[in-house]
């Protein structure tokens, strides 16, 4: 059995605050970058399906160079191989579907994927739209929020799923997608011989071009990025001679502005 | 053309965030000038959908279809995202709306991707300006807005609940047509075996016109801590929610986490009591409409962003604004 993880580098997020409209628009955000916090679910999750149902695994990432960070940090957590898939010269030409295709036409250039698992959201694309795009393209079934993965057999995957409020259990059969939330493991810190090994690891480096795809015109345009306006910052502290005398002050507050 | 809203529906009712979207709808079908249509999918038996489908046709659409098939009596992937398509290809939609709910973010991407359409998840904002749709996306985090055009014939995009307020019904209802609905034989689609909901009578966090929180400053009592949080939460009509410190301490579950790694909120009102205000929790919960902070630290970060502030302990202040509030609303 083959599980490919999908690992996206992103801005680590105590800087996100900080990124500016126009290195947004440029595509120059300068921060330091990690692997996206939800994708060590999903590394983890590959790692721990590959000890109990035998399978290899690979970790794959669209991105510039500087991605090939977030692919190490996955092998240094016990991943078996990575590919990056270089994003070109303008990022800003991938869209959600051209990335979708992108990463779809990736996990067939591994050869017999039966499980793509990826994480919930990156946190700076916060679309949760890669694991739909690459599952519909792909023409295989997904099971989005999976908890747990209750057994693989018999060429069909049993998991728990947890979105607005509902619980399932459901079968899928393989190859299938599957996107994981923060219920499912324990991601584990990368030990010295993980590291070492990463760190010597050649990670092959594909371009678009050498993945046959088609037609990747974007089907949305970005116009007007902008910092979503600063809001009232003054904050009215409430003074009072005793907890209740400050709580009746503030519910009077509450009930003036109509929130209660 | 079309505007094409689905409403989703919870225990008989539509879902409040499914309203939501319609409302604004209405107002981008009238900005392009072509129909509305709201859709309800549901099984055959049983009058859910008949009675879901006469409610949402109070809440203005020009029509609304109701498209029925044993095989959509549980929620699949699979399965709706096939029965959004019959109907977008029944109405010719060129502007498909879901409420940004799991399902409906997820419904949503499905069609587009198959469709080749572009698409915009979780907006915050939809207008319409010189004859062009435009949905508005919260990226980085909420730190970052954007607006997004679409090229191509058709556009999608999921809708962040309570970025738009609930309309109100009003007297006349629009007719309701039925569609009809093949299940395509060679669909790829999840097998349900079991199914359950989860925390039931909950208010969810997501919907909530309230949220009271607890963070690391009910370290000293938890249990205590967060039983005042919930009587507050009882007496305002709120949901709970938590700092991930309150969570990974094991003081309430995941569900109930705000941030960059729990739930995006945006409610009327959001309470945070022993909070500190760490980037990751304010990421979650900034677009709050006023912010309250509850903080033994005049220092804390929190207050930085919020509108009205309490320097004081909360085993005290959460039991004072219970009895206050409780007082003040009777
Ligand atoms: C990748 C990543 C993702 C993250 N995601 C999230 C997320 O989704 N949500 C989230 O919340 N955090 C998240 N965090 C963690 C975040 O950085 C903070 O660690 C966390 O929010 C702190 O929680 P806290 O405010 O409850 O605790 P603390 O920072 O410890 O603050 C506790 C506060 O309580 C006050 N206090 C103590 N006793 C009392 C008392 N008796 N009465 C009143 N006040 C009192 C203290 O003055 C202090 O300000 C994330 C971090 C990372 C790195
Ligand atoms: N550029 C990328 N390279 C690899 N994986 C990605 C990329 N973008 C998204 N993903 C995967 O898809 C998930 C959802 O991402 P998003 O749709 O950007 O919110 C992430 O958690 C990753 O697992």
């Amino acid at each position: 059995m083959k599980i490919a993880v999908l690992i996206k580098q992103t801005p680590d997020t105590a800087e996100l605050p900080k990124v500016s409209a126009e290195a947004v628009s440029t595509h120059n955000v300068q921060a330091t970058m990690v692997i996206n916090p939800w994708d060590e679910f999903a590394a983890e999750e590959a790692i721990q399906l590959a000890e109990r149902f035998n399978a290899e695994t690979v970790a794959i990432s669209l991105g510039p160079a500087e991605a090939l960070d977030g692919l190490k940090h996955a092998l240094a957590m016990g991943v078996d191989a990575a590919t990056l898939i270089d994003s070109g010269a303008d990022p800003n030409a991938i869209d959600l579907s051209a990335a979708a295709k992108i990463l779809a036409a990736a996990v067939q250039a591994e050869g017999d994927v039966d499980l793509v698992i990826t994480g919930k959201q990156s946190v700076d694309g916060n679309s949760s739209a890669a694991q739909v795009g690459i599952a519909r393209k792909l023409g295989v079934p997904l099971v989005t929020n999976v908890v747990k993965v209750v057994d693989i057999a018999d060429g069909s995957a049993t998991v728990e799923r947890l979105a607005d409020g509902i619980q399932e259990t459901v079968q899928v059969a393989l190859p299938a997608v599957l996107s994981v939330g923060k219920e499912i493991n324990e991601p584990r810190y990368p030990n010295f011989m993980g590291i070492r090994r990463a760190s010597r690891a050649q990670i092959p480096t594909r371009e678009l071009d050498e993945l046959g795809l088609g037609d990747l015109a974007p089907l949305t345009q970005w116009a007007n990025i902008r910092k979503p306006e600063s809001r009232r910052t003054q904050v009215q502290m409430i003074e009072g001679s005793s907890p209740a005398d400050k709580a009746e002050k503030l519910v009077d507050a509450l009930l003036a502005e109509k929130v209660i | 053309m079309s505007v094409l809203v689905w409403i989703e529906h919870i225990e008989g009712k539509p879902a409040a965030s499914s309203l939501e979207v319609l409302g604004q709808a209405r107002a981008i079908a009238d900005g392009l000038q072509v129909p509305l249509y709201a859709l309800v999918l549901g099984t055959d038996t049983g009058a859910e959908t008949d009675s879901v489908a006469a409610n949402v046709a109070n809440y203005a659409p020009d029509a609304v279809l109701t498209l029925t098939s044993p095989e959509l009596a549980t929620y699949r992937l699979g399965v709706y995202a096939e029965a959004l398509k019959a109907a977008i290809a029944a109405q010719d939609a060129t502007v498909i709306l879901t409420a940004a709910t799991t399902q409906g973010r997820d419904v949503c991407a499905a069609a587009a991707f198959d469709l080749d359409a572009g698409l915009a998840p979780d907006v915050v904002d939809l207008r319409v300006e010189d004859g062009q749709f435009i949905a508005v996306r919260a990226i980085y985090s909420n730190n970052i807005l954007a607006d997004i055009t679409f090229s191509g014939p058709r556009s999608f995009a999921s809708v962040r609940p309570r970025a738009f307020p609930m309309p109100s019904p009003a007297d006349n209802a629009a007719p309701i047509t039925p569609l009809a609905f093949e299940l395509p034989a060679d669909v790829v689609t999840e097998t349900v075996l079991e199914s359950r909901v989860v925390g039931g009578g909950e208010i969810s966090l997501t919907d909530a016109r309230i949220i009271i929180s607890g963070g690391r400053g009910v370290a000293h009592d938890p249990v205590r801590g967060f039983t005042l949080v919930e009587e507050l939460a009882k007496t305002l009509d709120a949901a709970v929610g938590a700092s991930r410190a309150a969570v990974d301490a094991g003081y309430v579950p995941y569900k109930h986490q705000v941030g960059q790694t729990g739930k995006t909120v945006r409610p009327d009102l959001y309470i945070a009591a022993g909070i500190s205000g760490a980037i990751q929790h304010l990421a979650g919960m900034s677009g709050s409409k006023i912010i309250v902070a509850i903080n033994q630290d005049a220092s804390a970060p929190i207050f930085e962003r919020a509108h009205y502030g309490i320097v004081g302990d909360l085993y005290e202040i959460l039991p004072a604004l219970t009895a206050a509030a409780a007082k003040r609303l009777g």
